[in-house]
């Protein structure tokens, strides 16, 4: 900024409000702008925290809140961590969690290394693939379910065309045995584009001289891919299986919509789970405990992320 | 490994923070685990410890 801008500006605030700011440090002018800022974070992250971390010493239930309110230590995560249903509930999160980022990672990062060689049309196939993230998690569960459907559904049909099956044979979110699947299905298919352009950003970092280094040294196509480019995008890609872990970890909205957790609780992950516990059997305690839980392995996973993330710009 | 040990003597950031990742990524990994119900029920403690582990470590100065 120009003194003369600086002048402009001087000349152009109010004088009750020069005034009143006139004889403030320059520190006490920035407390002044950040404040609101941080007194909002305050009230919106830091309070509830605290608060749900009291709550989850107590025998608290929101739907009795003039009952009396008696603290029982860590009882209810001892109850959390030797029940036998929440233990089902992570590993149905684990079984979403491993095998979406194995199909994001292979098929993404095929994806990438597709766009990336140049050929007629190539930013019309980025925007085409990359369309099914940018839809709304309700909606993608909502035309998801009509798709699994076993009289009228599409996929029923496609599946009943390569393998000769039935297509009202099975039920994709009615089978105990299927249902884990078409949840993993339909994530694959809404967040690959995700990893796919994270994998991009790192195939056009990579300079075009080291490949014609490689080039003079003989090295062939196979070598250079394992010894260039999967190595240099590594990083982007440990990334972008950060980045979807910890959002799948928290996965609600679209297995919600596609399976509501059933056939039985085979898709009830601990998202689901806390919601049943929290808002349908109002053990508010008991919940406050499970989300701490969850909150503390997913403050973990994030602090890789950022230890990853530094990595990446220190390269 | 002398490097690493002389690290973890001497408080350097990295092989602390090594240590602090690798208690959350098997706290994590117990958590989510089908076999044992025992590393389940100890599975937030170990990720507890790694995660204060890692912010208390990612203070301490850089190894040269």
């Amino acid at each position: 900024m120009s003194d003369g801008t600086v002048d402009r500006l001087a000349r152009a605030t109010p004088t009750r409000v020069a005034r009143k700011v006139k004889g403030l440090s320059d520190r006490a002018i920035a407390w002044l702008f950040v404040g609101p800022t941080i007194f909002l974070l305050l009230a919106i992250n830091i309070f509830p925290l605290i608060w749900t971390i009291n709550l989850s010493f107590t025998n608290f239930k929101a739907n009795r809140p003039n009952r009396a309110v008696e603290y029982i230590g860590l009882r209810n995560y001892e109850r959390i961590l030797s029940d036998s249903d929440i233990w089902l509930s992570m590993q149905a999160t684990a079984h979403f969690l491993f095998w979406t980022l194995f199909f994001q990672v292979l098929i993404g990062f095929a994806l990438a290394w597709l766009i990336n060689k140049k050929f007629r049309g190539n930013d019309m196939w980025t925007t085409i693939i990359v369309l099914p993230m940018m839809l709304s998690p309700a909606v993608v569960g909502n035309f998801w379910t009509f798709l699994y459907q076993p009289q009228i559904g599409l996929f029923n049909y496609i599946v009943a065309f390569f393998t000769g099956a039935d297509p009202s044979s099975f039920d994709m979110l009615g089978s105990v045995d299927l249902a884990p699947w078409a949840i993993v299905i339909v994530d694959t298919w809404m967040w690959t584009p995700f990893v796919m352009l994270i994998c991009l950003a790192g195939l056009r970092s990579i300079p075009d001289y080291i490949y014609e280094a490689a080039e003079v040294d003989r090295a062939s196509k196979l070598r250079q891919f394992f010894t260039i480019t999967i190595p240099m995008v590594l990083p982007f890609l440990m990334l972008a299986v950060l980045f979807r872990g910890i959002e799948n970890f928290k996965m609600f909205d679209l297995v919600v919509q596609l399976t509501g957790g059933g056939p039985g609780s085979v898709t009830e992950m601990s998202s689901i789970n806390l919601k049943r516990e929290a808002f349908e059997k109002w053990r508010t305690g008991y919940s406050s405990a499970f989300a701490i839980i969850l909150f503390v392995t997913v403050f973990g996973l994030a602090s890789i992320y950022v230890k990853a993330l530094n990595k990446v710009k220190e390269r | 490994m002398m490097h690493f040990m002389k690290g973890i003597v001497t408080l350097k950031r990295g092989p602390w923070e090594l240590i602090a990742t690798l208690l959350i990524g098997l706290g994590v990994f117990m958590l989510m685990q089908p076999f044992v119900l025992w590393a389940y029920t100890y599975s937030f403690i170990v990720t507890l410890v790694g995660t204060v582990m890692f912010i208390i470590v990612s203070h301490f100065p850089e190894q040269e």
